[in-house]
């Protein structure tokens, strides 16, 4: 299996000295990072950081106080084919009592990419179908969603997000109350959506859990961007990433 | 037909209303995924002052309800997406707004007499024929328009930042929910009435949820629910010398409440073993 990388090498997303402010307290300053296509990349930082207002920049869903987002090319809240962002958004906020099933859910992840007044076709059964095996959910397809667990939950989106065949998958704190062998199947299914479908992954967390080590990079952010670059020179500052999602804190302390 | 629907007027009202009952539960059951359960109820009040403004001006007030609750409509989604205020209160701004200027107008026209009684409780045992063919018409356009849009509205429902992360015309689709509904309820209004319209947007959905396993039978079940409680009113309706509408309305909550409480065992939300395992971050704390 091979990563595929795209031709020309301009980066998915690239944050240009984004700022932004909430009136007068400063939340983001000057926040520069870029990822590459197939790039597995976790932005993380104490709650307060600045990720979840830095997350709703790069959506496109905020605009930037000063410098600016580039997402596939483009100005976040108009990217040609938004589709190609797959967006999976904190667990909490999805009314999951909804009366659907897991196949359901998933296979509304790809209405946008069909073009919503379409009636799905084979490819787009496919796709679900595809979707639903990457993340370890296909014997589960017929399940009310609120029949899964939290970690199985979690996965339906991923799963949802997955269903776009997006370049670019951005995760809200997916790991957060996340018991760890959940966490596992988590990573698994991650990791097959950087190696095999070749997707950027940026993963928004206060902990990385069971996935630091298959990151290419990490982006400490703490209102500025702290560190960014590899797991293991984060490790060489004397520093652990290790799957305790305490750790996070303390070693952002000796970062400052 | 056999009894109860024998009498030709019965046969209208049985037209009519199962149109209405299965159409008015697929609009609902997107509404109570949104939680806004209580639109349909919100857009007949603004209904209601249409009607009055109708008499008042001498037209149809059908066609004057109709262009009132379309513009209300549009306005209320519009103040819900602006975030001017929450969901409920601009509800109740329309709730009170249209019932207070349907009170005033009908005060000007001196016009509170059984004809616009007759728009508040329905007139199902009244139908006329061009009215069934006006109430199959909008049944056959909800129909193709649920088919159409109806996996991007359950898009929305899912969630409605993703949607529109994704690209998703969520404001527009929310709008088209909206008019939807307000078609849904002015057409429907002669029928069951506007105070009573509303509840068959609601009520059937309600018992659907409690028993199906996908959002497609939650559709068709509501639908079948709504079709029940019309054919099984009217004929009680009919059998007991009951107004019709009311036995309607009164047949669809029993069942929606016997549903509630035969899966009241099952818990609606599952507890998530998860939620207590969000890591204690000790670190967080400055010490």
């Amino acid at each position: 299996m091979t990563v595929r990388r795209a031709a020309s090498g301009a980066p998915v997303l690239e944050a240009r000295s984004i700022s932004f402010a909430y009136g007068a307290e400063p939340v983001l300053e000057d926040v520069s990072f870029a990822i590459e296509p197939g790039e597995f990349v976790a932005l993380v930082g104490p709650n307060g950081s600045g990720k979840s207002t830095l997350l709703r920049i790069l959506l496109g869903l905020l605009p930037a106080a000063s410098g600016s987002a580039v997402v596939l090319g483009g100005d976040p809240s108009s990217v040609r084919e938004p589709w190609r962002i797959g967006y999976v958004p904190q667990r909490h906020v999805l009314s999951f009592d909804l009366p659907a099933t897991v196949r359901e859910v998933v296979a509304a992840g790809r209405v946008a990419r069909r073009g919503w007044w379409r009636q799905p076709g084979a490819a787009d059964r496919r796709a679900v179908d595809e979707a639903l095996d990457a993340v370890g959910l296909a014997d589960l397809r017929a399940r009310r969603i609120r029949e899964l667990s939290g970690g199985q939950q979690q996965r339906a989106l991923i799963a949802k997000a997955l269903a776009s065949a997006p370049e670019l998958l951005i995760l809200d704190e997916p790991v957060a109350g996340v018991d760890a062998a959940s966490q596992r199947r988590f990573r698994d299914s991650l990791v097959a959506a950087v190696r095999e479908r070749g997707a950027a992954v940026l993963l928004v967390s206060h902990e990385l859990g069971a996935v630091a080590e298959d990151l290419d990079r990490v982006i400490v952010l703490r209102r500025r961007v702290l560190f960014d670059g590899t797991p293991r020179t984060l490790a060489e500052t004397g520093v652990s990433l290790g799957v305790h999602a305490g750790d996070l804190p303390l070693w952002l302390e000796g970062l400052r | 037909m056999p009894w109860p629907f024998d009498r030709s007027y019965m046969q209208l009202a049985l037209a009519a209303g199962v149109v209405v009952g299965a159409c008015a539960p697929l609009i609902g059951t997107f509404l109570v995924q949104r939680r806004l359960s209580l639109l349909g109820d919100g857009l007949g009040h603004v209904a209601f002052a249409g009607v009055a403004a109708g008499l008042l001006a001498g037209v149809w007030p059908v066609w004057s309800a109709l262009v009132v609750a379309v513009l209300g409509a549009l306005a209320l989604e519009r103040i819900r997406a602006r975030r001017a205020t929450s969901g409920d209160l601009a509800l109740a701004l329309f709730f009170y707004g249209g019932i207070a200027g349907g009170v005033v107008l009908t005060g000007v026209s001196h016009s509170l007499d059984a004809n616009i009684l007759s728009y508040l409780f329905g007139a199902i045992l009244t139908v006329s024929p061009s009215e069934v063919w006006m109430i199959a018409g909008l049944g056959a356009a909800i129909v193709a328009l649920v088919a159409v849009i109806g996996r991007a509205l359950f898009a929305v429902a899912l969630d409605e930042e993703a949607a529109r992360v994704a690209g998703l015309p969520v404001d527009a689709l929310n709008s088209l929910l909206a008019v939807m509904a307000a078609i849904t309820v002015v057409v429907s209004m002669r029928v069951v009435g506007i105070l009573l319209v509303a509840a068959l947007m609601v009520l059937p959905v309600g018992a659907s949820q409690a028993f199906a396993r996908s959002f497609r039978s939650t559709l068709t079940g509501a639908a079948a629910v709504g079709v029940g409680s019309v054919t099984g009113g009217l004929t009680i309706a009919r059998a007991l010398a009951l107004p019709a509408g009311g036995t309607i309305v009164l047949l669809a909550a029993i069942v929606f409440g016997l549903a509630a409480a035969l899966t009241r065992r099952r818990p609606a939300v599952q507890v998530l073993p998860a939620a207590s395992a969000e890591p204690a971050r000790a670190g967080d704390e400055p010490h």
